[in-house]
């Protein structure tokens, strides 16, 4: 807090190359991820990624509202990525703008294309993310928690879905940024991949990048994915573990 | 797993049990669940804490700006409360405005504040009739597991308890503690036959016949109720639940003063 | 265990439930253990959706009332009609909210899931009826087959030891009946299973917390 009032460009790579955080180029910003951890949700799961806090639930599959959204050969997907009015500096006005909107509409897009959708003709599938605290990639972590929620869920996914941004920081690339980054930054990618098939389910792009840039932010992204699937996948070992009930037992 | 199963025998399983002085989770009559108070859960508001009762999860957000008095209270600060029941507190969410259960819930807990007079908001004015904080008290509901009311009030007193005016980030003097002159604590009671029980989780809400809200603050005093939900309750029955109301009251001011 | 996405080295088995095929291989769909019954290979979820089998038997929650059938919730995303002739009851048409009213649980079997899952219920048969008395537990469909034990053992086990009566049904749906106590420590032995239904050793946990729950 108390960078609003600042308006000179901050220094975001310093002489040895690292940035403000002290990261390098190619470094995540620190990821947890736990799944299953609210009560009443089909499958849920809770992102905490650098200074983003971010909780997602999965209701259904359920009977279709509105009903005339229903289809009769899949499941509906419906998205809510939201912002809590506190998540950041400046007060936001509760409820969904078109920012909002758009976001959701493209992680809906994005979970749908690996969800077996014809497996479940006229339901809906809620996915429901509540961004609680924003640094910058909130519809990255939205989307990497909301991927483990489903799985919580139990709902047939082709593969789970990791998802990072790249940016262009003092004329380098840079993964994964963060606030001051992407505020001051020349060029932000923020990319979903489904690791099995080498695809990219989510891509937009806002800034100024060569051609060649534009494919290097693409490479580095993909190893930044492949290393978020780990903790994805790691989130959804440790909620089934299957570790033996007698050991450490209740004395 | 969640447990939407409501159903004739489990309104008469709980009734039973109430007649026998019990509970489906095992607790007294007059027992709370669990209570867990986590503050400064989140860095982007200037106070925030996120309370559990049970299962029951509400996140609160306070932010302070600079805004101007109301008209008719130039020399008064402005308290704004507002809580969203999200869609991924329970399966009830219907897509729309604000549910009517959201809006009950924001006035409930800021009648509270209000009435107690939990915030100093003479204090909040800057220049009379032209410049003031605004406290924006912002509720996000993560789970409804039952009794959202008290676990809100919780909730947005424990931010406001750990707040701080953000004064140097808008240049109207020194970033200061939020003064919090009183704390005002809801406990919600549902009536299960002649039962009169606390803190119901959600299966006790959707079985009951009646609910009532009892805000107290740390002078004995109550300052603020809310009957709610189809059903009744005697003079005598209320006389009850005031008393019982003052003492959770007690208890739970104590564990806010203890949480750091 | 086996997440979606994984190759599963079952190159020559037929993709079962919970996998799908992909580029010539198998891969799993959700979360869960790995099952291989030659020729099929399929994966057994540890949590999901209730999804209705012809002859499943599950607790239903009566929800509409026509004038010959009522709709049933069975767990899955659409209410099924429960047609007056599925009942042992003579019914006049238009009297259906007579014999059940929104709200009353059943015992039902589930029979003609079309290709939309569309299905219908019906009453009649043995251990079939409307249910008096006891509470029903919600927990997962996929943790059913833990709670039915071998060839029924948890169940037994539940029964003997608590003096309870229970009623699986597949939709995970559990009918507890008996005294307060035992319907208390049979919900919180389902609550257990629920969560911890893929551990090993789950017997010996449950074991133990019946022996817990006697003693306090």
């Amino acid at each position: 807090m108390g960078s609003v009032g600042a308006k000179e460009v901050p220094v975001l790579l310093d002489e040895h190359g690292k940035r403000i955080d002290g990261r390098g180029l190619h470094d995540l910003r620190p990821l947890k991820i736990e799944a299953g951890v609210l009560q009443r949700a089909t499958g849920s799961a809770f992102v905490e990624w650098g200074e983003n806090k971010v909780m997602a639930a999965v209701y259904g599959p359920r009977e279709v509202h509105p009903r005339h959204m229903q289809q009769n050969t899949k499941a509906v997907v419906q998205c809510r990525y939201n912002m809590a009015s506190f998540s950041v500096d400046e007060r936001k006005r509760p409820g969904l703008d078109r920012r909002s909107q758009e976001i959701s509409k493209v992680i809906g897009e994005a979970l749908e294309s690996v969800l077996f959708v014809e497996e479940y003709p006229k339901t809906s599938i809620g996915i429901y993310i509540e961004v609680l605290q924003a640094n910058a990639g909130t519809r990255c972590a939205g989307l990497v928690a909301a991927s483990v929620a489903l799985a919580d869920a139990g709902i047939p996914m082709s593969d789970l879905v990791p998802a990072v941004a790249v940016g262009k920081i003092d004329g380098k690339l840079a993964l994964d940024l963060r606030k001051e980054e992407d505020n001051y930054g020349e060029a932000d990618v923020p990319m979903a991949l489904v690791p099995r098939s080498g695809r990219l389910i989510l891509l937009q792009m806002e800034g100024h990048m060569t051609r060649d840039e534009l494919k290097t932010s693409l490479d580095m992204g993909v190893k930044g994915c492949e290393k978020i699937y780990e903790i994805q996948k790691a989130a959804l070992r440790n909620r089934y573990s299957l570790g033996n009930n007698g050991e450490g037992g209740a004395q | 797993m969640t447990n939407d199963v409501t159903t004739e025998i489990l309104a008469t399983h709980v009734l039973d049990l109430a007649k026998a002085g019990k509970r489906l989770d095992g607790r007294g009559l007059d027992e709370l669940r669990a209570v867990r108070i986590t503050p400064g859960y989140v860095t982007s508001a200037d106070g925030s804490a996120l309370v559990e009762i049970g299962d029951t999860k509400v996140l609160a957000g306070i932010k302070l700006e600079p805004g101007t008095p109301f008209p008719d209270t130039p020399n008064a600060g402005v308290l704004t409360t507002n809580a969203e029941i999200v869609p991924l507190a329970s399966p009830e969410y219907e897509p729309g405005p604000p549910s009517i259960q959201s809006v009950e819930l924001s006035r409930v807990v800021d009648r509270a504040i209000r009435a107690a007079e939990a915030i100093n908001l003479a204090g909040l004015c800057v220049t009379p009739a032209e410049k003031c904080w605004t406290c924006f008290v912002d509720l996000h509901v993560l789970d409804d597991s039952g009794n959202l009311t008290d676990t809100a009030l919780l909730a947005a007193m424990s931010a406001l308890k750990f707040a701080k005016l953000p004064g140097e980030r808008f240049g109207i003097g020194p970033t200061a503690p939020l003064a919090v002159n009183h704390v005002p604590i809801e406990t919600t009671f549902v009536r299960i036959g002649d039962a009169l029980i606390v803190d119901p989780t959600s299966e006790e809400e959707d079985t009951c016949q009646g609910r009532l809200t009892i805000a107290t603050d740390e002078l004995g005093n109550v300052v603020a109720m809310q009957k709610a939900m189809v059903g009744a309750f005697s003079p005598r029955d209320v006389m009850e639940l005031v008393d019982r109301a003052l003492a959770h009251g007690d208890r739970l001011r104590a564990l806010i003063n203890q949480t750091r | 265990m086996v997440l979606p996405g994984q190759e599963l080295e079952a190159g020559d088995y037929r993709p079962g439930p919970g996998t799908y095929r992909a580029d010539g291989k198998i891969y799993a769909s959700v979360a869960g253990i790995l099952s291989i019954r030659p020729p099929v290979v399929r994966v057994i979820p540890f949590s999901g959706p209730y999804i209705p089998q012809d002859g499943d038997v599950v607790i239903a929650i009566v929800k509409i009332i026509g004038p010959t059938y009522w709709l049933v919730d069975v767990g899955a995303p659409h209410y099924a009609p429960l047609h007056y002739s599925g009942t042992p009851w003579k019914i006049e048409y238009g009297e259906c909210g007579e014999y059940l009213r929104p709200g009353d649980a059943v015992v039902v079997r589930i029979e003609a899931v079309d290709q939309n899952q569309r299905i219908g219920v019906t009453m009649n048969g043995d251990g079939l009826g409307r249910i008096s008395g006891g509470i029903i537990e919600q927990i997962s469909p996929t943790k059913v087959p833990r709670v039915i034990g071998k060839s029924g053992s948890m169940i037994r086990l539940l029964e003997t030891s608590t003096g309870a009566r229970m009623t699986v049904g597949q939709n995970g749906r559990v009918w507890i009946d008996g005294s307060q106590g035992s319907i208390r420590t049979v919900r919180e032995a389902l609550q257990i299973i629920d969560r911890e239904g893929q551990k090993s050793g789950l017997t010996d946990r449950i074991k133990l917390f019946l022996e817990q729950s006697q003693s306090s």
